[in-house]
């Protein structure tokens, strides 16, 4: 019976970590590995051997001296500072107002927001491709014939561009997170303040919003982290985009390195910088949060 | 909803809701939410105004898709992109889509079906095993094992990527069904979520009595443990299936045989080649439709299961 109990974790946790070791630790031990590992191919396709050695932090210097990658790193520091606070925001108005009293049909509008969530982030590209690319567009159309030209896909403007689609899939994912933790605020606390004449501003702002801290620190959270990882809708978007290079994002840049140039090592290195990248960044969002409460 | 809802309003409203109750209100009474607020017509009409402005933005790139789809590559330049062009061509579009190449866009569609529906559903089951062993034995090496899963749910799923093709190239598996399904059969995030929610919903004294009646640990675990955990099972599911439908990068790396891509990688492909060939501009446009109609209907019946476990378990850890 008690060894039972003792083998039982081991049994059921099994099937789990085998494939987290394949999926997770070894990829990472693999990745940390190849980073510090230079390969020299003997003869101009490498018809002479390949050779490969310890490389040190090399492959690490030539990812940082990349201006590409560098510039690519703060394009998403850029794009999350701005991006991430306004979705966020965009967020908690529409959670509120869905349970507010003045919200009609909260049940349809909340499934109407949550609908692009669904949709894959390369099909959200081709989907608002279509509305950015002039001659297509009924919206630069629409634009053209007031004369007030635009150009979604320019230079200057084709980060915010994507910066819509991705608000565009994840604030009703996230109004649906807050959402979730505004239903389990406590009644009683509603009843006192209304007892205390406070009105639905009041309401908002000094119970609602400090009790969704952490719904809003989770979706925070998971946005750092995805706009590090941003590659499907600048990847799609650079079709129509010759502003989007092919060292856009850091994800972009490593992808290039690796298929493009056959750079394992250099590759590798970007991998772990975004990784590492999205550590700090989260734990330091953290202990932010935390800190101010 | 319950009691509290009968209270009669108090002299201190505030702004938005001063004007006099009529006749009319008090035989229909306002409707009021969980919060125990009520609101006046003025207000009601300002913020469903505003919801319905909101929602045309998130429904504006649907209802372009079903316009374009109905239209020849010319017309699609030719004529306003938020109207029908006189000539409808949906049909021939569709039938275009669900034939070129030998039906490809039918074996795309099956492709993710697959890799979503049993990835997903093995995910779940390896999460709620994994989960509930943290949450339900003591043993060594628990919070080891809790700390290193919990590292996987911040590591970003790309940086794994590249390192993956590497190690599954040198394997022989590349290039195959099982190089994406293989990725999605874990799920830290749904592991974590799963631990949490056992932690807070298996009765242990209900495993107890189990053990007492002589049944074994995994047999625990299946009758009991399981049907307690549905709730979360259903959001890890739900969560799951819809991060393995939309994957794009890790398909993307790991395929060359354009028979084994997902739907999103197919659509990609056609969508590059529109440059090329105005042809591809229907068949993307109609591929984009009928791939986004399931997609809208799934999440519009599912999103009410959305609430439960998986913000629930978040947010309480």
């Amino acid at each position: 019976m008690k060894t039972a109990q003792k083998r039982a974790p081991w049994i059921l946790l099994a099937p789990f970590l085998l494939l987290f070791v394949f999926t997770f630790v070894l990829p990472i031990a693999s990745a940390v590995g190849y980073s510090f590992t230079s390969v020299q191919r003997l003869g101009l396709f490498g018809e002479g051997g390949v050779t490969s050695g310890f490389a040190g932090f090399s492959n690490y210097a030539a990812a940082l001296e990349d201006g590409g990658f560098i510039a690519s790193i703060g394009r998403m520091l850029l794009f999350g500072v701005v991006q991430v606070p306004v979705m966020l925001i965009l967020c908690v108005i529409l959670a509120l107002l869905l349970e507010s009293a003045s919200a009609k049909w909260p049940g349809a509008f909340r499934a109407a927001y949550f609908v692009p969530y669904g949709i894959p982030g390369v099909i959200a590209t081709i989907l608002w491709s279509f509305l950015y690319v002039p001659g297509i567009s009924p919206i630069t159309g629409l634009f053209d014939a007031m004369g007030i030209p635009v150009d979604f896909l320019s230079p200057s403007t084709v980060l915010w561009s994507i910066a819509n689609i991705v608000t565009w899939t994840y604030t009703g994912y996230n109004m649906l997170i807050i959402i979730a933790q505004l239903k389990s605020i406590p009644g009683e606390l509603y009843e006192s303040a209304r007892m205390d004449g406070a009105g639905p501003f009041k309401v908002a702002w000094s119970i609602q919003l400090p009790l969704i801290r952490p719904a809003l620190v989770l979706t925070g959270v998971f946005s750092i982290i995805g706009t590090l990882q941003l590659f499907a809708e600048p990847q799609v978007l650079a079709t129509v985009a010759p502003a989007i290079d092919s060292q856009y994002t850091p994800n972009l840049s490593a992808f290039t390195q690796a298929f493009t140039n056959g750079d394992y090592g250099v590759a590798s290195a970007q991998a772990v910088i975004i990784a590492l990248a999205a550590f700090v960044l989260s734990f330091t969002f953290l202990a932010l949060t935390n800190r101010k409460r | 909803m319950n009691a509290r809802t009968t209270v009669d309003p108090q002299p201190g409203r505030s702004a938005g809701e001063t004007e006099p109750a009529s006749a009319e209100d008090r035989q229909k009474p306002r409707r009021k939410t969980r919060n125990g607020a009520r609101s006046s017509p003025g207000m009601t009409i300002l913020v469903t105004g505003i919801l319905v402005v909101v929602a045309l933005y998130f429904l504006v790139p649907v209802y372009w898709v079903i316009i374009a789809a109905t239209k020849t590559s010319e017309d699609l330049f030719g004529t306003n992109g938020f109207w029908f062009a006189e000539n409808i061509n949906l049909i021939e579009n569709l039938t275009l889509v669900l034939t070129y190449d030998g039906g490809i866009f039918v074996r795309w569609f099956a492709n993710s079906l697959l890799y979503a529906g049993v990835g997903s559903l093995l995910a779940t089951y390896f999460a709620a095993a994994g989960g509930y062993a943290l949450a339900k034995y003591e043993f060594r090496g628990r919070n080891l094992v809790f700390g290193l899963i919990l590292g996987g749910v911040l590591v970003p799923a790309t940086a794994t990527a590249l390192p993956m093709f590497l190690l599954f190239s040198d394997l022989g598996i590349a290039n195959t069904y099982w190089s994406v399904l293989i990725p999605s059969l874990v799920s830290p995030f749904g592991l974590f979520l799963c631990r949490i929610f056992a932690d807070a919903s298996v009765d242990t004294s209900v495993l107890e009595s189990g053990r007492i009646d002589g049944a074994s640990e995994l047999k625990i675990f299946h009758t009991l443990a399981l049907r307690v955990m549905t709730p979360a099972l259903v959001t890890v599911f739900l969560f799951q299936l819809v991060g393995i439908w939309n994957n794009y990068f890790l398909p993307l790396i790991m395929l060359a045989d354009t028979d084994l891509y997902p739907i999103t990688l197919g659509l990609n492909n056609w969508n590059s080649q529109t440059d090329r060939l105005p042809e591809f501009y229907q068949l993307t446009t109609g591929g984009v439709l009928l791939s986004v109609i399931p997609l809208v209907i799934a999440m519009l019946v599912l999103q009410r299961f959305w609430r439960g476990g998986l913000t629930e378990g978040a947010v309480k850890g």
